[in-house]
């Protein structure tokens, strides 16, 4: 008896330890991704503020700015024929792709499932084909569908996939492709951070055009080409389908903006991409023009008059984020706690109007230098899409919209659940907000609804119930993390309305793991991605440390260690639970700081003639990097001229405070081979410093998930 | 016996338990595993995850101590959670009075080969099971399970304990 229970003991607190790492692995990938979220919005901040806040004082310096913003236009129809085209795109004889005709048939929609299995790439002509079809056939859809159980028997709704595409063709091997007898909901997100997100596309797509009646989508956050820029979807399209790349793009957004908002069935379950706010108003929503909202990350109002435009500020449903002094983890939000208070403190600090006016000086004189610099008539040059815009940078007709219905966009499709009662903004996203149970009641209740279905947010089991099983987060993405992380979900509705949850993840190595390997590797995954934050942090952390070296030892507790990072990083981790595993040599529970510091950057570092400072701020900022270059590359062509790069850097570190110098960059940029013409290869930059995941380009993985997979099922119980 | 068990003993060495400095630091520490259970960020954990957060901690309590634990920690009419209030001074108590130490390896190889009553240097899955499921303070299915995945060797079916035991001895560090 004694031996068994000492065995048990044992084996059950190994089993804890760990569960803890599991717990603490997930949360440091949720506050990574959130942060990322954050770099987002203070890039777009800064865009804005360029919007508002620059006057140009030319013609050439007009289109500068614009050609930054010309793809927030809608194409007229007459010129979306011109320049969509698609006819005129030949298809070449040894294309081995499937070929699509229209009408669109099942058949057709089966053989894209079954040549996207077999790694075959859809031909641009034909993807545009059904980009336009799907466009046609989208606009004639109201702002919210409404449909019901009594066509077919069960709805099947299911979550963000993005470009995941093992995870869809899991979905139809085991619960059916669609058909009469058997509909789906996709919530949103389609796209994005997978690899697959263009095939993923498509094949909704197909399917909605051959089962209208049957096949719904919902627009998510990701429908929207600001988040492609960062996301990854607009690389891939690039990468996929090159000179034609760019018709797709514009067509995307023509489609983006005309999905659907969202999905009702049985005028009983609402489902949305995000969520709710306690300003939630349907009929609003169903008579808004969705079509005008072409992305819900930028607003800008139309500026009145120039003067005008230096007075009002870019209003924004994307208000600031919270300032330093409070930790941006999603987990620690509760207004509870003394230290980590509700109110969202002003980034628009009494500094700001002094920054304004250094950066307003700063970019009058880039400009000026840079027209000297750069051939504005290269402008003129580019394709048919460089449309000569109108006096105005700003006269765009994408207002149609005003802010009140604008935010009730953001708010269905970038809103969260909490625990706590109430509704406040949502400052870990930067737009949208988190709703407590009594919003959702009362929104239940105005509209006589059952419950909501959403999205938006990974769940370790691909689906979560909350506010006493009212709102059901599906989740379809499964090891969206790393392999191993967490399972994907859809729930199946029928009449009752009761929902049937079915889980799976679609990789078959991991049953073959043991729990702690699974564990583990999720974990080493997890601690590269925050040691790699860690590194992009040094000098803060440097100077944090010092300040408790008092005696000049080089040496720090292991306590101070613990409050400096969190004091630095802001990410809200239980460092002292982690410490074991970022910390592992310690001499009397002491850290030589120093050593450790430069432990971290030996992972990262590749170039040893670059400054060590410099890499780490590109570091920090390189969602952002990568972000600003594919704008600034407005024609997709993967180069951009090395000054207009350094115009935008500067002044994107001015507004952000970051300290660089122009001959930084310009060493670092010299030391990469690249085209004597002063052109930057985005890739070949980026992948200079490893900046680009490498596995995008290897493709390595695509060897792991094979299409075995591990499924379990349970059903929910009646929600009601 | 007193070989040193170092994973857990590490933690037990790397806090000082006499100075306020100490005190504090510990506090600090329980509260950070605390919160990580906390999900909805109110001082609260649910009382099913307690067992795992004292684990974490350095502890190795049995069921039967664990549960004493919780008793001491509980309302008085049970809500299905622990508060944070009533957990720091409890557990602040458990690591400075060094309760329910891990478990040496020496010690827990003579606990296998006690029950090798054959004492051929391994045990059969079935015993593994009976012993597991029926004696001392039974395995769920689950955790039977999880454990014989990491534990038995497919192609003998028994379990080789000597060397499984090696082998989560090096994973923990």
């Amino acid at each position: 008896f004694k031996a068994a229970v000492l065995i048990q003991r044992w084996y059950r607190r190994y089993i804890a330890r760990l569960e803890m790492r599991r717990r603490c692995t997930w949360t440091i990938f949720q506050s990574i991704e959130y942060s990322g979220h954050q770099d987002q919005v203070k890039l777009h901040d800064f865009f804005s503020y360029l919007v508002d806040h620059f006057t140009p004082s030319s013609q050439n310096e007009r289109n500068f700015l614009s050609c930054m913003f010309a793809e927030e236009r809608l194409l007229k129809d007459s010129e979306m024929e011109t320049y969509c085209d698609y006819e005129s795109i030949e298809v070449p004889d040894y294309y081995t792709g499937p070929h699509v005709s229209f009408p669109l048939l099942p058949d057709h929609a089966t053989a894209l499932v079954e040549a996207f299995k077999q790694k075959k790439q859809l031909h641009a002509r034909y993807v545009l084909n059904i980009l336009h079809e799907a466009r046609k056939y989208l606009i004639q859809l109201p702002n919210i569908n409404h449909i019901s159980t009594c066509y077919s028997e069960e709805i099947t709704v299911c979550g963000d996939l993005h470009g995941q595409l093992d995870d869809l063709i899991f979905i139809f091997y085991k619960n059916g492709l669609p058909s009469p007898e058997r509909s789906y909901v996709f919530n949103g997100d389609f796209v994005d951070r997978g690899k697959h997100s263009i095939e993923i596309l498509m094949i909704l797509f197909a399917f909605m055009l051959v089962y209208p009646k049957e096949f719904h989508l919902n627009r998510g956050n990701h429908e929207d080409h600001l988040v492609n820029l960062r996301y990854g979807f607009t690389k891939e399209v690039m990468h996929k389908y090159k000179v034609n790349g760019k018709k797709i793009l514009k067509m995307l957004q023509e489609v983006f903006c005309w999905l659907p908002l969202a999905t009702l069935i049985d005028e009983k379950v609402l489902i949305i991409h995000g969520g709710i706010s306690d300003k939630t108003d349907l009929e609003l929503l169903e008579k808004l023009e969705r079509h005008k909202i072409i992305s819900t990350m930028k607003y800008t109002k139309k500026p009145e008059k120039k003067k005008a435009a230096e007075e009002s500020r870019s209003i924004s449903a994307w208000f600031p984020l919270k300032s330093r002094s409070v930790p941006s983890s999603p987990l620690r939000l509760s207004p509870h706690k003394g230290s980590r208070s509700a109110s969202i403190p002003c980034t628009f600090t009494p500094d700001r109007k002094e920054i304004f006016k250094k950066v307003r000086q700063s970019v009058q004189l880039e400009l000026k230098e840079g027209q000297q610099q750069m051939d504005f008539s290269e402008f003129k040059d580019k394709e048919p899409l460089r449309f000569p815009l109108e006096s105005e940078p700003n006269s765009c007709d994408f207002q149609g919209v005003n802010q009140e219905e604008w935010k009730q966009v953001v708010d269905i499709l970038w809103s969260d659940p909490m625990p706590q009662e109430g509704c406040k903004a949502n400052t870990v996203r930067g737009g949208g907000c988190f709703f407590g149970p009594n919003v959702t009641e009362q929104v239940l209740q105005k509209y006589s609804l059952q419950f909501l279905i959403r999205s938006h947010e990974c769940k370790q089991e691909g689906y979560e119930f909350c506010h006493n099983r009212k709102v059901l987060t599906i989740f379809s993405a499964s090891n969206y993390y790393e392999v191993g992380s967490n399972r994907g979900a859809y729930v199946k509705l029928g009449p009752d309305l009761i929902p049937h949850i079915v889980q799976y993840q679609a990789n078959k190595t991991t049953h073959t793991l043991t729990m702690r390997q699974r564990i583990s590797r999720v974990e080493e995954s997890a601690l590269k991605a925050l040691r790699e934050k860690l590194f992009a942090h040094s000098s803060s952390l440097l100077a944090a440390f010092k300040s408790y070296d008092l005696d000049g030892s080089n040496f720090i507790t292991l306590n101070d260690w613990s409050v400096a990072m969190e004091s630095v990083l802001h990410l809200g981790l239980p460092w002292r639970v982690l410490r074991p595993q970022l910390v592992t040599h310690t001499i009397n529970n002491m850290l030589e700081y120093k050593s450790w510091l430069n432990d971290l950057a030996k992972e990262q570092v590749s170039h040893e003639n670059i400054q060590s400072s410099l890499l780490e701020v590109l570091y920090r900022n390189r969602s952002n990097l990568e972000t600003i270059f594919r704008i600034i590359d407005s024609d997709h062509s993967g180069l951009i001229s090395f000054d207009e790069f350094r115009q935008i850097w500067k002044l994107f570190s001015s507004h952000m405070n970051v300290d660089i110098t122009d001959e930084s960059i310009c060493d670092m940029a010299r030391s990469i081979d690249f085209n004597k013409d002063g052109n930057i290869d985005i890739n070949e930059f980026l992948e200079a410093f490893r900046l680009v995941e490498q596995s995008y380009l290897e493709d390595k993985d695509s060897e792991l998930k094979g299409s075995e997979t591990n499924e379990s099922s349970c059903s929910g119980q009646g929600v009601h | 016996m007193l070989l040193d068990c170092s994973h857990g003993l590490d933690e037990w060495k790397s806090t000082t338990f006499f100075s306020e400095a100490g005190l504090l630091e510990l506090q600090k520490k329980i509260k950070e595993a605390f919160e990580v259970f906390d999900h909805e960020a109110n001082d609260t954990v649910d009382v099913r995850e307690i067992g795992t957060i004292i684990r974490s901690l350095g502890c190795c309590p049995s069921e039967g101590e664990l549960h004493d634990l919780i008793a001491e920690v509980e309302e008085e009419e049970p809500t299905g959670y622990i508060r944070l209030e009533k957990f720091l001074p409890m557990m602040v108590k458990v690591l400075s009075e060094r309760r329910y130490r891990p478990i040496p390896e020496d010690l827990l190889l003579q606990a296998f080969e006690v029950l090798d009553s054959a004492k051929e240097g391994f045990l059969t899955k079935e015993e593994l099971v009976k012993y597991m499921t029926e004696e001392g303070e039974p395995f769920t299915e689950e955790e039977m399970e999880e454990m014989l995945s990491a534990a038995l060797d497919p192609e003998t079916n028994t379990i080789q304990y000597r060397d499984y035991l090696a082998m989560m001895v090096i994973d923990e560090n």
